[in-house]
């Protein structure tokens, strides 16, 4: 029996490699979570100043105004979640139709392979491209619209934000969704057709009451995706900042009035109020982040 | 044969290049039990899955040949009311574990967009489980989950949901393969009652099972129907060799 003193010198060469190695992984783990904390620290103590000049007045008023001092994140709470829940409303239909047929309908194979590629490459487009796309090809769609409907033809506003968006987290949803229906066990869909369903009726009875937990995760990792959604939105949300009264309004989300307003900002309190609105946001996109993975794993491990 | 319930004629399945099924004809018996009983993979699974079409679910599969119930070839018919007709339970059992052992044994209505009057709904939940020999074993969690049944219990509820639909024809696959011994004499004994009412073709590899409860037996190899009999007949004095030594390896 060799005693550790006795270590040859290749041995203790492998030791000093592997202690360095491992030394260097801790500390570059330990400081992307640093800068984890580092982050939020500055946040909060940052947002400390707008806390104590604006208080419970931030949330209760309702107007945005620099000049005048009016600074309240009404508007932009209401402009986020007008533009969020819609574009999840729009994009519900077509990111469960693509997880059916991809998850469902069809047998794994060359088809299912090529949908999987195209939405991954969906995932992949720069946002900065699909603002880009929105101003040229949907905002002069939707004036058209508000024209005919008898409208002020803003074109830009929540609803072409939303329609943006909702393209941009189809991909998020549908993903999940596909993964969540494939794993429902191929015995209980034959049991169903062996009763005599259709694979509409499998659909309805059997694979939705089975992942349905996995499905609400998938929409809630999207939902978190659209809130944090930056430059597409800056783009063609109008950037009005007023409680928007229809969705038709030019408006601005937390992150697109943040976008618009931070360069600007001189006035030390200012900055201060736009940096506690990213600290709503932060915390908002974390929570639903933690809350749609616990889903997912409670799910899983039924 | 007394009734035509059932006639397999001239039937072949192919999935991609293999033949599965080669060139199988053979008539069932009204309200007798008929054990296909062959070794692993020769074709037993893809043979009863072709008599309700449940085949078509395996992508590339190809079937020619006929399946006359009660005269008419299933193939013509609408495949969700060949199903109906004809009920199927699996190898494993494959309770919907979203719902309640009520909801399971009327899952085929619901599923089917059924409607029924909640008195009936009872007596279609009570009259199946009670065939299916579980009633006095979950009459008191009728609205509980099927979680927290056992194996054999599991693989009775699932025989009620397939009698709920009142099928004239029922296919069992390897039924207690899964199974420990009592549960599996349980099913036994159940399935030997339940040919009063509906005519049984049972898949099994166990050859003690077929010769225990069955009528008759198909004894299949490499997709080929090598015999076709009586039970009583294809054990005590088989004519191929094929059935001869498959049944002397599997008793010794
Ligand atoms: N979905 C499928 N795709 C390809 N081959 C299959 C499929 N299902 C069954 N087979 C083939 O068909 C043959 C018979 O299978 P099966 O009917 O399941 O046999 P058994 O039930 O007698 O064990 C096997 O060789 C198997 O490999
Ligand atoms: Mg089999």
């Amino acid at each position: 029996m060799r005693k550790t003193s006795q270590l040859s010198p290749e041995d203790r060469n492998i030791r000093i490699y592997e202690t360095l190695f491992s030394w260097i992984l801790k500390f570059f783990s330990v400081l992307v979570v640093a800068t984890l904390v580092g982050i939020l620290a500055t946040i909060l103590i940052q947002a400390l100043p707008s806390f104590r000049d604006a208080g419970i007045n931030f949330y209760t008023g309702k107007s945005w105004d620099p000049v005048f001092k009016h600074f309240s994140a009404t508007p932009f709470v209401v402009g986020t979640l007008a533009t969020t829940v819609l574009a999840l409303l729009i994009s519900i239909p077509f990111s469960l139709s693509i997880a059916l047929f991809s998850g469902f309908y069809l047998h794994p194979g060359r088809i299912t392979s090529t949908i999987r590629l195209l939405i991954d490459l969906l995932a992949g487009i720069p946002s900065v491209i699909y603002g880009f796309w929105g101003l040229s090809i949907v905002v002069p769609a939707v004036r058209q619209f508000e024209l005919f409907s008898g409208r002020v033809p803003y074109g830009v506003g929540i609803f072409t934000a939303a329609l943006i968006l909702s393209i941009m987290i189809v991909p998020y949803a549908a993903s999940i969704g596909r993964d969540v229906i494939a794993l429902v066990p191929s015995d209980l869909k034959e049991a169903g057709l062996a009763l005599g369903a259709t694979p509409y009726e499998v659909v309805r009875w059997i694979v939705m009451p089975y992942s349905k937990a996995g499905l609400l995760s998938g929409i809630l990792l999207s939902f978190g995706r659209a809130i944090g959604e930056t430059m597409a939105v800056t783009m063609v949300i109008g950037n009005a900042n007023k409680i928007p009264g229809s969705i038709f309004d030019p408006a601005n989300t937390i992150s697109s009035i943040i976008a618009n307003e931070f360069a600007e900002a001189t006035d030390p309190i200012y900055v201060s109020h736009l940096i506690h609105m990213g600290l709503i946001l932060f915390i908002t996109t974390t929570a639903i982040g933690l809350f749609g993975r616990r889903v997912i794993k409670k799910w899983s491990s039924h | 044969m007394n009734k035509q319930i059932l006639e397999i004629s001239n039937l072949s399945v192919s999935i991609g290049n293999d033949t599965i099924i080669d060139n199988i004809s053979m008539d069932f018996h009204w309200k007798k039990i008929t054990t296909i009983l062959g070794p692993s993979g020769c074709g037993k699974t893809t043979l009863i899955r072709c008599i309700n079409r449940m085949h078509e679910l395996i992508p590339h599969a190809r079937v020619s040949g006929s399946i006359l119930l009660f005269k008419k070839n299933i193939y013509e018919m609408n495949p969700i009311l060949v199903r109906r007709e004809i009920g199927m339970v699996f190898q494993r059992p494959n309770p919907f574990p979203t719902m309640s052992i009520y909801d399971n044994v009327i899952a085929g209505y619901k599923l089917n967009g059924i409607k029924l009057g909640s008195a009936e709904k009872d007596n279609i939940v009570e009259t199946s489980l009670c065939r299916a020999g579980l009633w006095s074993e979950v009459k008191d969690a009728l609205h509980r989950r099927g979680a927290f049944l056992s194996g054999g219990q599991q693989q009775r509820l699932c025989i009620a949901r397939a009698l709920a639909m009142k099928p004239r024809i029922l296919l069992l696959d390897e039924p207690t393969s899964a199974l420990d011994p009592k549960s599996t004499g349980h099913i036994e004994d159940l399935v030997s009652e339940l040919k009063e009412s509906v005519t049984i073709i049972m898949v099994t590899h166990n050859i003690r099972q077929a010769s225990r409860i069955s009528d008759f037996t198909a004894f299949l190899s490499k997709g080929e129907l090598v015999e076709y009999g009586s039970t009583e007949k294809l054990f005590t004095v088989p004519e191929d060799k094929r059935t001869e030594e498959y049944l002397s390896r599997s008793a010794g």
